[in-house]
């Protein structure tokens, strides 16, 4: 359970990030934060696992306010994977790569060795195993990126705008692979600005604008919300916009992904014959 | 991060910030030299207070006074170790007298002396009109342009350090464990992407930037020229006249300089005398 309490936060050179958010993310919940660049996305996702504190109000997770407790405690149990994989690759091999962080975290030799052979076949990583990380390509090197914050097996993963610079299978790789974390009973946080992504995983949405949370609910609600969408500056999904244009048929607008609107295709087809 | 924000440039607009920057930096030369030649506290607290007239025109007093602050560390170090060697470690031990601490104390001002003239060069000098100035000294382009797009990096690269302390330490990296030297290895996950991507990001800099055609004419004009004014003649005069005159002070009266202890040594005895 984690819970914002009317957050704000002002960076040193002044730049208010947030102003005023409040949530609470429950256990197991699967939510996409989105908005325009600087609404403070992942100023907000920071918060989470104490990597900044807030200006004012309060951030909790399980009941433990972040104030309290340092990073690395926090990042036992709240994962955050970061956007570019670049910016914490270091080691020789992948292997060295993934167990950084468990032995970081005190696991012990035998533990992390059973460990880094889980990641890595979650990922399909195996091969690479003695690999350089910087020899990898940019997917993969991403998948390293994750695979070393799975590791541990944190409760909550954040992963900050995981789409960029993937190709489209890669992209339904990562699709799946995040649904199935959140079937397992893992709660997780994804910030993009990625819709088509969004409206395939179904997530719970919040939208930002300026330091605030202007709304949140359903992928479908909110994605197909056309007054909501313009103020959040994001252009709903494809098959969304077909249906806006379709309006005057008297389709029903709220269709998010293929499979939505094959039905109410069908079910219009079926009505005219 | 405070001693590099004593170094850093604002754009603001003074008498010192419109000098050409050859003839600022032949003053700091200057500075450099008479501060090397003399090793007596009087000239050193000297040179001090002659640059204070240049910060207080350019207003730059609150960043000077920083970077001030930054170097404090180091001068006290260098101060220890003066007091401390001098002692104990020369040929001749000194007794810990006056003249011993105020041989430290020049020595600490000589250091200090150098971090402000430093300083106060590049807190107001603008990158671009160094890379002009070296361009126009007849340094080839590439060692310019080279120069000038490092300085202007360092903030990308602090921001980048930034990214990449948080991406570690949400893996679990606490910088502040350890002894010394665990404390010194904490810092490798950083140094390495830091290192890493600064070298991508060299290459594709480069690539952009021949696909762009740099290079390509032989001989480059600029859109601005440094031309020297009256204010610059003034400045070189100044430099050139202190110049001349710690020179004949350094080659006739090197040795009549006195100890600033000298002064005190009546008051000295007055008190071992009440003691």
């Amino acid at each position: 359970m984690i819970e914002v309490k009317d957050v704000y936060f002002t960076y040193p050179n002044g730049v208010e990030a947030l102003s005023g958010v409040s949530l609470s993310i429950r256990d197991g919940e699967f939510i996409a934060i989105m908005g325009q660049n600087g609404a403070g996305k992942t100023t907000l996702v920071k918060h989470i696992n104490g990597l900044l504190k807030p200006t004012k109000g309060e951030v909790s997770v399980d009941g433990v306010s972040t104030q309290k407790v340092s990073v690395a405690k926090l990042s036992r149990k709240v994962g955050f994977v970061f956007q570019n994989p670049d910016h914490q690759l270091f080691c020789e091999t992948v292997e060295d790569e993934v167990a950084f962080a468990l032995q970081n975290f005190g696991f012990k030799e035998q533990l992390i060795k059973k460990r880094v052979t889980w990641a890595l076949s979650l990922l399909n990583l195996t091969q690479y195993r003695q690999s350089s990380p910087f020899m990898l390509s940019g997917g993969e090197r991403k998948r390293v990126a994750l695979a070393s914050v799975l590791a541990w097996n944190p409760d909550v993963v954040i992963l900050d705008e995981p789409t960029i610079g993937q190709d489209y299978q890669q992209k339904e790789k990562l699709r799946q692979f995040i649904v199935q974390l959140n079937t397992q009973g893992k709660t997780v946080i994804i910030v993009t600005h990625d819709v088509e992504f969004v409206a395939e995983c179904n997530p719970h949405v919040i939208l930002m604008a300026q330091g605030k949370i202007m709304a949140e609910g359903g992928a479908k609600e909110t994605l197909t919300n056309r007054s909501l969408v313009t103020q959040a500056f994001i252009v709903p999904p494809q098959i969304s916009q077909i249906f806006f244009e379709l309006s005057d048929l008297k389709l029903p607008t709220n269709v998010i992904d293929v499979y939505d609107a094959r039905k109410v295709l069908l079910d219009r087809l079926e009505v005219s014959s | 991060m405070s001693v590099f924000d004593g170094f850093k440039f604002r754009k603001v607009y003074s008498p010192i910030h419109q000098l050409d920057p050859r003839v600022k930096f032949f003053y700091i030369l200057v500075m450099f030299a008479i501060a090397i030649m003399f090793n007596q506290l009087l000239p050193l607290i000297l040179l001090f207070f002659i640059q204070l007239p240049f910060v207080f025109v350019a207003g730059i007093q609150r960043e000077w006074a920083r970077s001030l602050r930054g170097a404090l560390f180091f001068a006290i170090m260098i101060f220890l170790f003066n007091f401390v060697f001098q002692y104990f470690w020369t040929e001749y031990p000194l007794p810990p007298s006056s003249s011993l601490l105020e041989y430290s104390i020049a020595m600490t001002l000589r250091f200090i002396v150098l971090v402000e003239s430093f300083s106060m060069f590049f807190l107001t000098t603008s990158p671009d009109h160094l890379g002009l100035a070296l361009e126009q000294s007849h340094v080839p382009y590439e060692f310019c342009f080279a120069f000038t797009t490092a300085v202007r990096f360092v903030p990308v690269l602090a921001e980048e350090a930034q990214t990449i302390m948080d991406a570690q330490k949400a893996r679990g990296l606490e910088l502040e464990r350890g002894n010394f030297i665990k404390k010194v290895r904490n810092y490798i996950p950083i140094l390495i992407p830091l290192i890493v991507s600064a070298i991508r990001r060299s290459l594709e800099l480069a690539e952009a930037m021949e696909s762009r055609a740099w290079g390509a004419t032989e001989k480059r004009t600029n859109l601005y020229v440094l031309e020297m004014e009256r204010g610059d003649y003034i400045l070189i005069l100044i430099s050139v006249l202190i110049l001349i005159f710690a020179v004949y002070v350094w080659i006739f009266h090197r040795e009549q300089i006195p100890l600033l202890t000298n002064f005190l040594a009546p008051l000295e005895l007055t008190v071992t005398k009440m003691s």
